[in-house]
């Protein structure tokens, strides 16, 4: 269904508003186990007779497996399984949907446990159940496997030069429709509108560059793990930390041939994900080693593994050619996206195209994308995929674009900026979006008002940089239950895993709908078998998509107690009207309930009241971000901190505002990590030299100054309280806004990153 | 031939025994061998800070630390922080600030937090950003952990805040601002 | 991990001896944090791990002019002890950054120094503060000069059965100032991708007496620049005298490229660090005399 405008409960969705539970700032549900240490996560399930795994996995980036022995590893005392690829149920070379992206079942099956070839160092190549875990890794040690090395492609340029080895011999690559063999591009493709050549001639100013960026990890604290039981009925039980138990349940079901309703997946909490736990690694090899050693089989994944072996985000280039009149109005860009996908195909090289241009009017517009095969971890979704990669890009540009001109930074990007009716450049035309609103509130913030002194301490240099970014959101599949308790409160029963406070703000919108506290919504995220199919999640959803299906539910919810009411007052329910958490008489206003008052008399007025709403939305509504930093840059050692850091965000409608500021802050923080230090670092042989926390370097609590945030609230026309997608825009700016500041403190335009001290080192050696 | 080893402690204020490889951490002890999965895995390096426990007066990543080592020595995990009186006031602090989000990294946060401010209630921003390194968060960007600690120091007693004391303030379970 | 037995020590001579019976398969436990993550990664196979934070020899922390500090003894008890952070400045820097308060509560020089790792960030300072290593052994105790003690990556002097004991630091002289720094992309929780030591002693005629400059993560052990301490020794302790120094010790440098940084950037970040740690360690002096 396409959502549609549906004010809840007779509010405006535009403007103010007086709700009574949106925008408070209740405890979250949850909470009270998550400070405990009583929430159960992924690896802390046990089970009776519980096996305990673990995966061999390819030391090398780019090999053919000649041959695995594994005959010492089955003899070594409490082994009770042992797999190769050879176990693994042949998988269909089709396709799956999984909300947030598609799966090639054969690749996804390649990629769990590989068969005849390994693509990427830390590819899995056989498993070990046993009695323990320290048993389990000292027969992987017993395993031998000859591989023949290939030589390794580390990066899309060397992906796409001539004569670069064929990483997958079977690609089809798709070049603007054409099929090609032989390749490890799968696919070009192309979005152009308007007179593109015209449109750079009649530009007075045009600036072109080339943008770089490293592949950067996700970087969740929690291990992947998953834990499986194959029963003798042919039915297979998974209990795994998740983005989507129904996605992960496809991807079992599709690797090893069952039918889905074979599979039951039990969601655990999840200790963050950001797109990378919507695949699947662990699952459906346990499964395998459950089936053949007739227990539950537990697989938790060590930190070097999660590095090596799980979706990181592309690394790539982005080209950006934008065209201005004398008068700074943008009249053309062009853009070339080329992200590696890793091992096999399926880069967010499509989402980067939609983002590329997207704060921006320009009329005549080119972009271009390229899914590029690399032998590197399969790429995953990580926060906005490919937003952060061509903001960096566009914003450098515009960055530079008006300084050439004179003009001010936000009043150039206010000039060309996108708003209602604007035509995306991949062909969307865009409803009532926030990015004029955003510019206008960091002209007016106090930290771009603040006045930057620009010689720190020591000789070090001080400079300010702003940027846009943007997400699409989405909005796809979601199911909710809602039942009525007679106590008053409510039960709701939700598909979507709880990454960071959802179960909060969706219940938050149903207790707005039924007049009840936040507190006397019950949320409960449940299995596969227990609920209607749910989408990861993902991509903003889940607060958009999964809060219109509990605020369904809660209308339904509604429309039956008000039969109930009708009955009571021996009226037409059509007579009784619900508002404020009351229902009441339309033609006699004494004759009035609570919502808690009525719930008392479900028994006589004919029993439970239970309601499903259930939403499949095509559309979402996109957000934008507008950051602003300020760094401190000791041109001496390269070293670049963050002094004070500003997010701006259109959100909507923040329904828990607390949620809102957290995912803005969180997303803000990954982007500082990914513009400063963190990287692949990759050997000459395709393997990753500093796969630990130790040298990947996300940022601690003492590289960060606090990160504020201004929440503005656009609503979104297409959502019953205007709710937008949050989670995603605040990663997209922070690359771009970081050159930009290291620009203004040192006059250095940095188009790699991470901007990390040796190369700022060496770019200020190189100046002077 | 390796065997297992029979270890005394006391383990959130009670008597425990436990036995145990002497391989083993005390990391996989807590959680596998004794069956207290509070404490939390991220990286089994000492570079995340997730398996942060007390031992004695000290915070450890309990990953690195054996479980032979406990051996007579008093050992605090996150589940030992609430009373039966209520939460300690770093947990209802982490709530009230939504100071989580994913939630496993909360306990070794709140384990590490408590340390400090046993020590050093008035302990300011940068120090608490300095002793809150070890412990990595990759949802909240740390600002509301920051300013829950800040918050529960804030309203400590100025000296060193006794168990008692501390007990004595804790608010009930749920209790709201 | 191979399955291992755990000794908790109570005497010296227990150590030396499960040490000798087991050879290389054997290792003693300080902070850990170091072997245990080496031993999951299986860089050694061990038969035994011997704690040495039961043993009361290498427990001790003692400041009497002189400092003797036990091998088993952790970061946090260095740099808390006032006394100590005032009179031994330049150890106290690196005490105070390997890794976080966690690692602190454990890790100590001792390990630190056992490791052999070229990146230790407390073994330069231990160098320029003139410290003695004393090794116990199945023949009895024998003493090291810190700076002698690492002879290459992860290799040191201890020989079949022999065990770090303690580090003796003798009393600073009037005058005596030094520091550590080290640079690493991340304010804390990382690596050095370079890291200086550096000591002056003033002499009555405010010309530097003597100067030490103790060089990290550039070689395949901690070195010293022994031309730019040569330099100093007997000139005005001048901003000019120290960028000299600094030059100089540069070139001591033998970096090679790796994740953490390049050849270039390690011996760039050599020169700067050491100029910085001079100005430190001149500071102090001049407050020491």
């Amino acid at each position: 269904m396409v959502a549609t405008r549906k004010p809840a409960t007779g509010r405006p969705v535009n403007g103010k508003h007086n709700y009574k539970v949106i925008g408070t700032r209740p405890i979250r549900h949850d909470g009270l186990d998550k400070v405990t240490g009583r929430a159960i996560y992924g690896a802390d399930i046990k089970l009776p007779g519980l096996a305990h795994g673990a995966v061999l996995r390819s030391p090398h980036a780019h090999a053919i497996i000649k041959k695995v022995d594994t005959s010492r590893a089955e003899k070594l005392a409490g082994v009770y399984a042992v797999i190769t690829g050879a176990d693994m149920p042949k998988a269909d070379n089709r396709e799956v949907d999984l909300g947030e992206g598609a799966a090639n079942l054969k690749w996804a099956s390649n990629n769990v446990m590989a068969d005849d070839k390994v693509n990427y160092r830390g590819q899995p190549v056989a498993a070990v159940a046993a009695v323990d875990q320290n048993t389990a890794l000292q027969a992987l040690g017993l395993i031998k496997v000859d591989y023949e090395v290939l030589p390794a492609v580390r990066d899309v340029r060397e992906a796409m030069a001539k004569g670069a080895p064929v990483i997958l011999s079977g690609l089809v690559g798709d070049d603007l429709g054409k099929k090609v063999k032989n390749t490890n591009m799968a696919r070009h493709f192309r979005h152009e509108f308007g007179n593109l050549d015209e449109g750079f001639k009649k530009s007075k100013l045009v600036v072109e560059h080339e943008y770089e960026l490293a592949t950067v990890h996700q970087g969740y604290i929690e291990p992947h793990n998953a834990t499986a039981q194959w029963t003798a009925d042919n039915r297979v039980t998974v209990w795994t930390s998740t983005q989507g138990a129904f996605a992960a349940r496809r991807q079992i079901a599709g690797i090893l041939r069952l039918d889905d309703s074979r599979v039951k997946v039990i969601p655990l909490e999840i200790g963050g994900g950001f797109g990378g736990k919507i695949p699947v690694y662990g699952e459906p090899v346990a499964a395998v080693l459950s089936r053949k050693c007739a227990r539950p089989v537990k697989l938790l994944m060590d930190r070097k593994a999660v590095f090596e072996s799980t979706g990181p985000t592309p690394g790539g280039t982005v080209k950006v050619k934008i065209g201005v009149d004398a008068k700074g109005k943008m009249l053309a860009a062009d853009a070339d996206i080329r992200f590696e996908s890793g091992g096999y195909p399926g880069s967010p090289v499509g989402a980067g195209a939609m983002c590329v241009f997207a704060a921006y009017n320009i009329p005549n517009t080119r972009i271009d994308g390229y899914d590029i095969v690399t032998n590197k971890p399969k790429s995953a979704a990580y926060r906005a995929p490919g937003s952060t990669h061509v903001a960096f890009a566009t914003e450098g540009v515009v960055d530079e674009i008006a300084e050439k001109l004179g003009m001010d930074k936000i009043d150039f990007r206010m000039m060309n900026s996108a708003k209602e009716g604007t035509r995306r450049a991949d062909g969307p035309i865009f409803p009532k979006i926030g990015h004029e609103e955003c510019l206008a509130a960091a002209k007016n913030s106090p930290h771009w008002k603040s006045k930057l002194v620009k010689n720190g301490p020591n000789g070090k240099k001080r400079g300010r940089g702003i940027a846009s970014g943007y997400w699409f959101n989405i909005g796809l599949k979601s199911v909710v239950t809602i039942s009525v308790n007679t106590d008053g409160t409510a039960a709701l029963v939700e598909g979507s895993t709880d990454i960071g406070g959802s179960r909060a703000s969706i219940a938050m919108q149903a207790a707005e709908v039924l007049g009840i506290p936040a507190e006397d919504v019950r949320p409960v995220v449940v299995d596969t078998e227990s609920i209607g199919y749910t989408d990861v999640t993902g991509g903003s959803r889940t607060c958009y998509a999964t809060g219109y299906a509990a605020y369904n539910a809660a209308q339904s919810v509604v429309s039956i107690l008000k039969e109930r009411a009708a009955k009571l007052w021996d009226i037409k329910s059509n007579d009784v009207d619900f508002k404020d958490g009351v229902f009441f008489n339309k033609s006699d206003a004494e004759l009035k309930l609570t919502f808690k008052q009525l719930a008392k008399k479900l028994d006589e007025t004919g029993g439970p009241v239970s309601a499903t709403g259930s939403v499949d939305l095509s559309a979402a509504g996109g957000g934008y971000g507008i950051h602003i930093a300020d760094v401190e840059v000791d041109p001496e050692t390269g070293k670049t901190d963050v002094l004070r850091y500003t997010a701006i965000q259109d959100v909507g409608r923040a329904i828990h505002p607390s949620y809102v500021e957290g995912q803005i802050q969180g997303g803000a923080v990954q982007g500082i990590g990914w513009a400063l230090n963190e990287e692949y670092f990759m050997d000459q042989q395709g393997r990753m030299s500093n796969s630990s926390f130790l040298d990947y370097r996300m940022p601690t609590t003492l590289d960060l100054p606090m990160i504020e945030t201004i929440v503005l609230e656009v609503p979104n026309p297409i959502h019953p309280f205007g709710v937008r997608g949050v989670g995603e825009t605040p990663i997209a700016p922070p690359v771009a806004t970081i050159a930009n500041a290291l620009y203004d403190a040192v006059g250095v335009r940095f188009r790699q990153a991470p901007m990390k001290p040796g190369r700022v080192m060496e770019a200020l050696a190189g100046k002077k | 031939m390796v065997e297992k080893v029979h270890v005394r402690t006391t383990l959130n204020g009670e008597p425990t025994e436990f036995l145990v490889y002497p391989y083993q951490s005390l990391l996989e002890t807590l959680r596998e061998v004794i069956g207290l999965t509070g404490t939390k895995e991220g990286c089994n390096d000492g570079n995340c800070g997730a398996c942060t426990v007390q031992v004695d007066d000290r915070i450890v990543d309990s990953c690195l630390v054996l479980g032979v080592e406990v051996e007579g020595k008093k050992v605090t995990t996150v589940e030992g922080l609430a009373t039966p009186a209520g939460l300690h006031p770093l947990q209802q602090a982490f709530l009230e600030e939504a100071s989580l989000q994913c939630g496993i990294c909360t306990p070794g946060f709140l384990v590490a937090s408590k340390a400090l401010l046993d020590r050093e209630p008035k302990a300011d921003e940068h120090r608490i950003r300095h002793w809150l390194a070890g412990n990595l968060c990759r949802c909240t960007g740390y600002d509301k952990i920051i300013r829950a600690v800040q918050k529960v120091g804030a309203t400590s007693k100025p000296a060193r805040a006794t168990a008692a004391q501390a007990t004595a303030k804790r608010r009930p379970a749920g209790a709201r601002k | 991990m191979h399955p291992f037995n755990y000794v908790a020590a109570k005497s010296v001579d227990e150590v030396t001896k499960v040490l000798a019976k087991h050879g290389d398969r054997a290792r003693c436990l300080a902070g850990g944090t170091d072997l245990l993550v080496q031993l999951r990664a299986g860089v050694y196979e061990l038969d035994a791990v011997v704690d040495i934070k039961t043993l009361p020899a290498a427990n001790v922390l003692t400041l009497n002019g002189s400092l003797r500090m036990g091998s088993a003894v952790p970061c946090h008890r260095i740099y808390e002890d006032k006394a100590i952070a005032k009179a031994f400045p330049g150890i106290v820097d690196g005490a105070s950054i390997v890794g976080g308060i966690q690692i602190q509560s454990r890790a100590g020089m001792g390990g630190n120094l056992c490791n052999s790792s070229p990146s230790a960030d407390t073994v330069p300072g231990l160098i320029v503060h003139n410290a003695e290593c004393v090794i116990a052994g199945p023949k009895g105790k024998r003493s090291v000069a810190a700076a002698d003690f690492v002879t290459g990556v992860r290799r040191n002097v201890l020989k079949n059965g022999e065990f770090l004991l303690e580090v003796k630091l003798p009393k600073p002289d009037k005058g005596f100032g030094a520091a550590y720094e080290r640079f690493t992309p991340r304010n804390e929780m990382d690596i050095a991708i370079a890291g200086v030591a550096s000591s002056i002693t003033l002499g009555a005629n405010g010309k530097v007496k003597d100067a030490k400059i103790a060089l990290a993560a550039v070689a395949p052990t901690p070195v010293q620049a022994k031309k730019a301490e040569e330099f100093l020794i007997g000139k005005e302790p001048t901003a000019a005298n120290i960028a000299k120094a600094s030059e100089l010790a540069r070139e001591a440098a033998k970096p090679i490229s790796d994740m953490r940084g390049t050849v270039e950037q390690r011996k760039h970040l050599v020169g700067v660090l050491t100029r910085r740690t001079l100005t430190k360690a001149l500071e102090r002096a001049k407050e020491a005399k």
